[in-house]
């Protein structure tokens, strides 16, 4: 018998991740990887890894990476794009470093349509330090900021990114997706493949934001939090590809 | 070599791009747009890019980002775009990457004064960002010296992978002299730093963990965050050998001016006009303000002098805190300063050590 | 002709393989790892038809599918 299907080589054998059962943190390195083999692309990779649990990375991918500070991965990342071109520059950002700390750098990167990707996990939470709320947190969600869950006349509403970088006129990708069921793994792992070879085109500016969940800071078993992201963040968040050029 | 008339802003940039500088990332603030403006313009004509940044801080990331990549890169900006630059500037420290940066800096705290000043020394030797690193910090007092340092600053920041800072201020920034700019270094002297630094340089290597790319800012284990800190603590260690300090006049001096930048410079030319007048004055003038140049204050006769004279333009003082631990309570330190971007006039100096001079 | 084999070391028990197992193969054992989690395991391992959709769902690169 053949194999057909194992643990990317990317992904460090002897090291198991820090991430929680059911965190799909780890379903989505372990994606960019299975891409990256698939496009002969390990040797080019240089990632560049926000601040929280998406530094958790750093110590199972088995290729090039760095940690930016707090939401300023897209920054660090058009400095390596713009001097070393032909490395595949990635970052990858959880919602507190790409769309609130880093929302300058996150905006001001894709209206220049530098020519990197950004794995954008969306979570709704902040997951590294404990749950408190993000900007992508829903309405009526708790946090340990938010006890009472978010309240728009206090906190605003929940940020889309796609939708709010579909207003530049730079980017030249973006997609929405999510890992909560097979058929949309697959959807993201070709986004992923997509934003890729975008780069390598050089067509600019690609984004793909991966709806995903935090069994733990959601209060929730895994399983619940596969049901939690079809109820309640796919509503809010719809998938689908909201730029193409 | 020509001699040239440059503004200190242009120079500088001028001597970075000879060293070898291919990245730069700024962003406007007065009194340093002069640093961007020409880079924006001359990386260009050398194959290199320049990046406006959305802020100070996102600046010194892109910098972060263009040095991770093995590139010689470079920011500048003045005290309040400093103090942003402060989380980029502690990132590099931490993952030790080489990158060279310049603080023309200005009046005050806050916002400050947008005139000449010399505020942000604490900031500059000790503190320039969280976790407690440290780095070379160079004063120049003309503009050549701005240069020669500039172009120096890259040489340093490689040897060590550690942020170099170029302290200046509104004086040396903007001010025009003739300057003989260092030679440029060739495309291929500039390719092979760049090659040099592909071994650790985060652009892509073969699939193989123990040998990949890992620029790291900070570190999981403790023990090793530990060994990070106690090999950085072993770099500063080793700086001694270069502090450079300049000591005019000062062994038989009885009073001994001491201070850095654009204020030692007038220092200098009151220490001969006091010695026209029979005063003998001195100076120390630290040339690396970090590393400090503690031991200068051990070559002044102590039984001959009667004060050391700190001058800065900074109030309240800090420069004197550091001439303080050199001077070990063996004489008096009096203090002539200004601030808010007014600039130190050798007037002020000399009257100042006149009285000195004359109440004891 | 299919296999599915868990690495167990590397499961958490989340259970998405189990969940989305069109043939029911895979359960949450009785033994535990290293790390304290119930690991899966193949409980109806005849019935693997080597999709392969289980190792697509498991965040942790914990199973490997032979065909």
């Amino acid at each position: 018998m053949e194999k057909i299907y194992g643990r990317t080589k990317t992904i460090q054998e002897d090291k198991v991740s820090g991430f929680c059962p059911g965190c799909m943190h780890s379903t989505v390195i372990k994606l960019i990887g299975e891409v990256l083999e698939e496009m002969d692309l390990v040797d080019k990779a240089a990632c560049v890894l926000g601040i929280g649990c998406c530094g958790l990375h750093m110590d199972y991918i088995a290729y090039d990476n760095t940690t930016a500070p707090h939401g300023r991965a897209c920054a660090v990342a058009t400095g390596m794009k713009r001097t070393s071109p032909d490395s595949l520059v990635f970052t990858y950002q959880g919602d507190g470093d790409f769309a609130s700390i880093g929302l300058a750098e996150s905006i001001s990167a894709a209206n220049r349509g530098e020519n990197i990707t950004v794995i954008f996990i969306n979570n709704g939470i902040y997951g590294m330090t404990g749950g408190q709320m993000a900007p992508t947190t829903l309405v009526g969600m708790k946090a340990t900021t938010a006890p009472k869950g978010r309240d728009p006349k206090e906190h605003g509403y929940p940020m889309h990114m796609c939708e709010i970088l579909n207003q530049l006129t730079a980017p030249a990708y973006l997609v929405r997706t999510s890992c909560n069921n097979p058929a949309n793994v697959n959807k993201t792992k070709q986004a992923i493949h997509k934003a890729f070879q975008n780069q390598l085109d050089g067509k600019g500016f690609s984004m793909v934001e991966i709806v995903t969940s935090c069994p733990t800071n959601w209060g929730l078993d895994p399983m619940k939090s596969l049901d939690y992201i079809e109820e309640k963040m796919l509503p809010e968040f719809p998938l689908g590809v909201i730029r193409d050029r | 070599m020509a001699r040239v008339f440059m503004k200190g802003c242009e120079a500088i940039a001028e001597a970075a791009v000879r060293a070898g500088c291919r990245f730069f990332a700024g962003y406007p603030i007065t009194p340093q747009n002069e640093i961007p403006e020409y880079f924006s313009r001359r990386l260009p004509e050398v194959g290199g890019v320049f990046v406006q940044g959305e802020s100070e801080v996102a600046s010194v990331n892109m910098v972060y980002g263009a040095a991770s990549a093995g590139t010689r890169s470079m920011t500048s900006s003045s005290s309040p775009g400093i103090a942003l630059k402060s989380e980029g500037i502690s990132y590099c420290a931490a993952a030790r990457i080489p990158m060279v940066y310049a603080n023309i800096s200005r009046g005050g705290p806050g916002v400050g004064s947008i005139q000449p000043a010399q505020m942000d020394y604490f900031q500059a030797t000790k503190a320039s960002g969280n976790g407690g690193f440290q780095m070379l910090v160079f004063a120049p007092s003309t503009v050549q010296e701005a240069v020669d340092m500039t172009y120096k600053a890259f040489d340093y920041a490689d040897r060590d992978r550690n942020p170099v800072l170029i302290l200046a201020d509104g004086v040396i920034g903007t001010m025009m002299e003739p300057v003989v700019l260092p030679e440029m270094k060739s495309d291929e002297e500039v390719a092979a730093i760049k090659a040099s630094k592909q071994g650790w340089a985060c652009v892509g290597h073969q699939l193989d963990y123990a040998n990949r790319s890992w620029i790291q800012p900070g570190q999981w284990s403790t023990l090793k965050m530990q060994e990070a800190n106690e090999d950085a603590a072993a770099l500063y260690e080793s700086w001694k050998k270069d502090v450079q300090v300049e000591e005019y006049q000062v062994a038989d001096a009885e009073i001994v001016l001491t201070a850095y930048g654009i204020s030692a410079r007038i220092c200098k030319s009151a220490v001969d006009l006091l010695r026209a007048q029979g005063i003998k004055a001195g100076l120390i003038r630290p040339i690396t303000v970090h590393p400090f140049p503690y031991e200068s204050y051990d070559h002044i006769d102590y039984n001959k002098c009667k004060a050391v004279l700190d001058v800065e333009m900074s109030i309240p003082a800090q420069f004197v805190t550091d001439v303080a631990v050199g001077v070990k309570d063996r004489c008096p330190i009096e203090t002539c300063l200004c601030s808010g971007g007014n600039i130190m006039s050798r007037d002020k100096v000399i009257a100042a050590a006149k009285k000195i001079m004359e109440g004891k | 002709m299919a296999k599915v084999q868990i690495v167990a070391e590397r499961c958490k028990s989340c259970g998405y393989c189990i969940k989305f197992c069109p043939k029911q193969v895979l359960a949450i054992g009785d033994k535990v790892n290293s790390k304290g989690y119930e690991y899966v395991v193949p409980v109806h391992p005849d019935d693997c038809i080597g999709c392969a959709i289980c190792g697509r769902m498991c965040p942790d690169g914990a199973i490997e599918v032979f065909k």
